[in-house]
């Protein structure tokens, strides 16, 4: 395991941010960080990068607490962002660089492919405050992966992009992936999460509430879902047995029912009633997850 | 210590390729200029002619007084005398001052035999220069005409009245030869007073530099990912290390071209005019002054380096960059105080409140320097001012360190003092 955190607690004052969270996660794996606003996603990233340290438990990197000594290992892209407003793209990302380590001239070259990669080559002698947000996160984006860390951590990579700059950063994060480095990232929105990441972790109010692998965290979660878009009537299906909650969309319905049995059932009560043009048996999304352990609170 | 130093390269390139710094620093460097210059700018604005205008006079009264006067005023190219007839109508030399022949008319008369009164009839009144020097030939007059009817020879009168030398020696505890002459005194005080407000200027000017610094990356976002490369405690003192460096390029500046107009104006004419001339000023004891700037340099880097730690303290607490003036207030509050203490010991420098607040650290930059510069301090009184300041310094570093850890990741609304004992706790 490359990340091993140990029973980590940290608390502000009388609050508990984050409460006994333990995780592993393996070397070269995309790990996704979930949970609603101040659940303690980036107390507990703050934690891992040494900005904060935890009141008990422990953090460690290869069997080794991080230090600042270990600075140009790490990347990470804060929530907040941020850069100098005054400064240019590349007097910026050589600043940047210089303090995780690294040189000038080997600086240029990667800023200049990078750049390139997001399409952002023609902002290189721009000040910062003249780009656009989604611009100034690619730029951002860039600071934290410059020198190819080993362990990159991103708070909400893709939030505030519009659909093509998602695909082209998240094209960019894969390949890093794929090339041995161990990412953690946290996201609101969940396909992010289901399509990219192996293992997850989802915070409550600073507990994990639910770990692990994604498959295994699906599989154990037991519910099964049933989509049906009908070009009739069929809200009598809403109060047959097995059904046990309702969701109505624009054009059908999405139940949670209790197992495919009570879908065969449901299948069969529709048999001669008009056209269905979509019946599907569904495994429960991240967001079903999420909503049901975290939402709960919420109802 | 690579890190320390990429920071202080970068707050020190960035701020002195900004407009700012470079706006200021030439407004500086064009006064000092024309402040080394003014002899030079003056006698520019005259038309090299420093003959100031005649005023012609027309005197009448007493005979012997009138002779006399023509006599003296003859050597001051200030007035030309013409002696108007005994018998002339007065009412006729009116009019011609009137009419602009002369500049006035000098009655002069002459009572109890030895008494001389003067009366002054013109166009427009004279000025300030031209009634003293026409006060100084009319007493002038009245000795010599006064010593002719007592039957004294000129020179006697001369050797009666000539003034007294006094001459103050300070008696040092090195011995009297070590004594400071009034006149170097005054030189010294005013070296010291234009030291004095150079440390108040930039310790107040670049403290505030550190703050705003401070501010701008955290209202900016950017310090978090400064610190998750870089430990707070470089971050901060390479910022007040770029900060210093830049301080003291200013200062560079204005000393060569300080230094190079003081050589210039000095090869060129030799005779200064100037009342508060500065080349005659740091002329005088070359010692001495460059003493001095050395002192004045150590103790501005000291004053520097304890309220930029404060500056950068309280500037990592608050997180917008309108808080900065409210922070900073408290420690300008002290600043200017210690100017103000500094202002009164000008003139007493032996006082107890003067010799008390040099030891307080935070008034030691201004008041010790005072003390070094006007009196003769004990080397051990210095050294222990310096020592004490020296200990305040690593004590605010250590608590400035702590607080800026924890400082630069709070945002919200600030209460400085709640601010730092939460900033130290949240580590």
């Amino acid at each position: 395991m490359a990340l091993t955190l140990n029973e980590v607690t940290k608390s502000f004052g009388g609050t508990e941010a984050v409460r006994g969270l333990s995780l592993s996660i393996p070397e070269g794996e995309m790990f996704g960080m979930l949970g609603a606003n101040g659940a303690g996603k980036t107390t507990t990233f703050r934690m891992i990068i040494g900005l904060l340290d935890p009141n008990s438990g422990s953090i460690e990197w290869n069997n080794q607490p991080l230090t600042y000594k270990e600075s140009g290992k790490v990347g990470y892209l804060p929530e907040e962002r941020g850069l100098y407003p005054k400064l240019k793209v590349a007097d910026q990302l050589i600043y940047l660089g210089k303090l995780r380590g690294m040189k000038k001239k080997d600086i240029v070259p990667k800023m200049r492919y990078w750049l390139e990669r997001f399409q952002a080559e023609a902002y290189e002698q721009q000040k910062v405050e003249e780009l656009s947000k989604g611009n100034q996160q690619k730029i951002q984006l860039i600071a934290a992966i410059l020198h190819e860390p080993e362990l990159l951590i991103l708070d909400e990579p893709f939030s505030g992009l519009d659909p093509l700059n998602v695909e082209i950063l998240k094209k960019a994060v894969v390949e890093l992936k794929e090339n041995g480095t161990t990412i953690i990232f946290s996201s609101h929105r969940m396909e992010h999460v289901e399509e990219m990441c192996e293992h997850l972790c989802i915070l409550h109010k600073g507990e994990p509430v639910v770990g692990g692998h994604i498959r295994e965290i699906k599989q154990n979660f037991g519910r099964k879902y049933l989509v049906i878009e009908a070009e009739f009537d069929c809200s009598f299906i809403k109060t047959m047995d097995g059904v046990l909650a309702v969701e109505e969309r624009a054009n059908g319905l999405r139940l949670e029912i209790r197992d495919e049995e009570t879908a065969e059932h449901i299948f069969e009560a529709l048999q001669g009633c008009g056209r269905v043009r979509r019946f599907s048996l569904e495994d429960p999304s991240l967001n079903d997850i999420f909503i049901a352990k975290v939402g709960a609170s919420y109802a | 210590m690579r890190e320390f130093l990429t920071v202080m390269g970068h707050t020190y390139m960035t701020k002195l390729k900004s407009k700012a710094f470079i706006t200021t620093t030439l407004i500086t460097l064009a006064f000092i200029l024309v402040f080394m210059n003014m002899d030079r700018i003056i006698s520019l604005f005259d038309g090299g002619d420093t003959a100031p205008e005649t005023t012609e006079v027309l005197v009448l009264g007493d005979e012997e007084a009138a002779q006399i006067f023509e006599d003296r005023a003859g050597e001051n190219a200030l007035f030309a005398v013409t002696r108007a007839e005994s018998e002339a109508d007065e009412e006729a030399l009116e009019a011609e001052v009137q009419a602009g022949e002369a500049d006035g008319l000098l009655h002069l008369e002459v009572h109890e035999e030895t008494s001389l009164q003067a009366e002054w009839r013109g166009e427009g009144s004279l000025s300030l220069p031209q009634q003293e020097q026409l006060q100084q030939i009319l007493s002038d007059v009245q000795l010599r005409f006064g010593a002719e009817s007592a039957g004294l020879d000129v020179s006697e009168v001369e050797a009666l009245t000539a003034p007294v030398a006094l001459e103050t020696v300070e008696l040092g505890d090195s011995g009297s030869d070590e004594g400071v002459s009034e006149v170097e005194q005054g030189q010294a005080m005013f070296l010291v007073y234009i030291l004095l407000f150079v440390i108040y200027f930039s310790v107040i000017f670049l403290g505030n530099m550190v703050s705003m610094e401070v501010a701008t990356e955290k209202s900016s976002r950017v310090m978090e990912i400064l610190i998750s490369s870089v430990s707070p405690e470089k971050q901060m003192f390479g910022k007040i290390a770029g900060v210093a460096l830049l301080g003291l390029t200013k200062f560079a500046l204005i000393f060569l071209l300080g230094g190079g107009s003081l050589l210039t104006s000095r090869s060129g004419e030799e005779e200064a005019v100037g009342v508060m001339d500065p080349a005659q000023l740091l002329n005088q004891d070359e010692g001495v002054s460059l003493l001095l700037i050395a002192y004045a340099f150590l103790f501005f880097m000291l004053g520097f380096l304890l309220y930029a730690t404060l500056s950068a303290m309280l500037g990592s607490v608050i997180s917008r960059i309108e808080d900065v003036g409210q922070a900073n207030g408290p420690i300008n509050m002290v600043i200017i105080m210690a100017f103000f203490i500094a202002m009164f010991g000008l003139n007493a420098p032996d006082s107890t409140i003067v010799t008390i607040t040099s030891f307080i650290p935070f008034f030691t930059p201004m008041i010790m320097f005072l003390r070094v510069g006007m009196t003769d301090v004990p080397w051990w009184e210095v050294s222990l001012s310096i020592a004490l300041m020296a200990l305040t310094i690593m004590f605010f570093a250590w608590l400035g360190a702590r607080v800026y850890r924890g400082g630069v990741l709070m945002y919200g609304k600030s209460s400085a003092l709640k601010d730092i004992k939460r900033a130290i706790r949240l580590r």
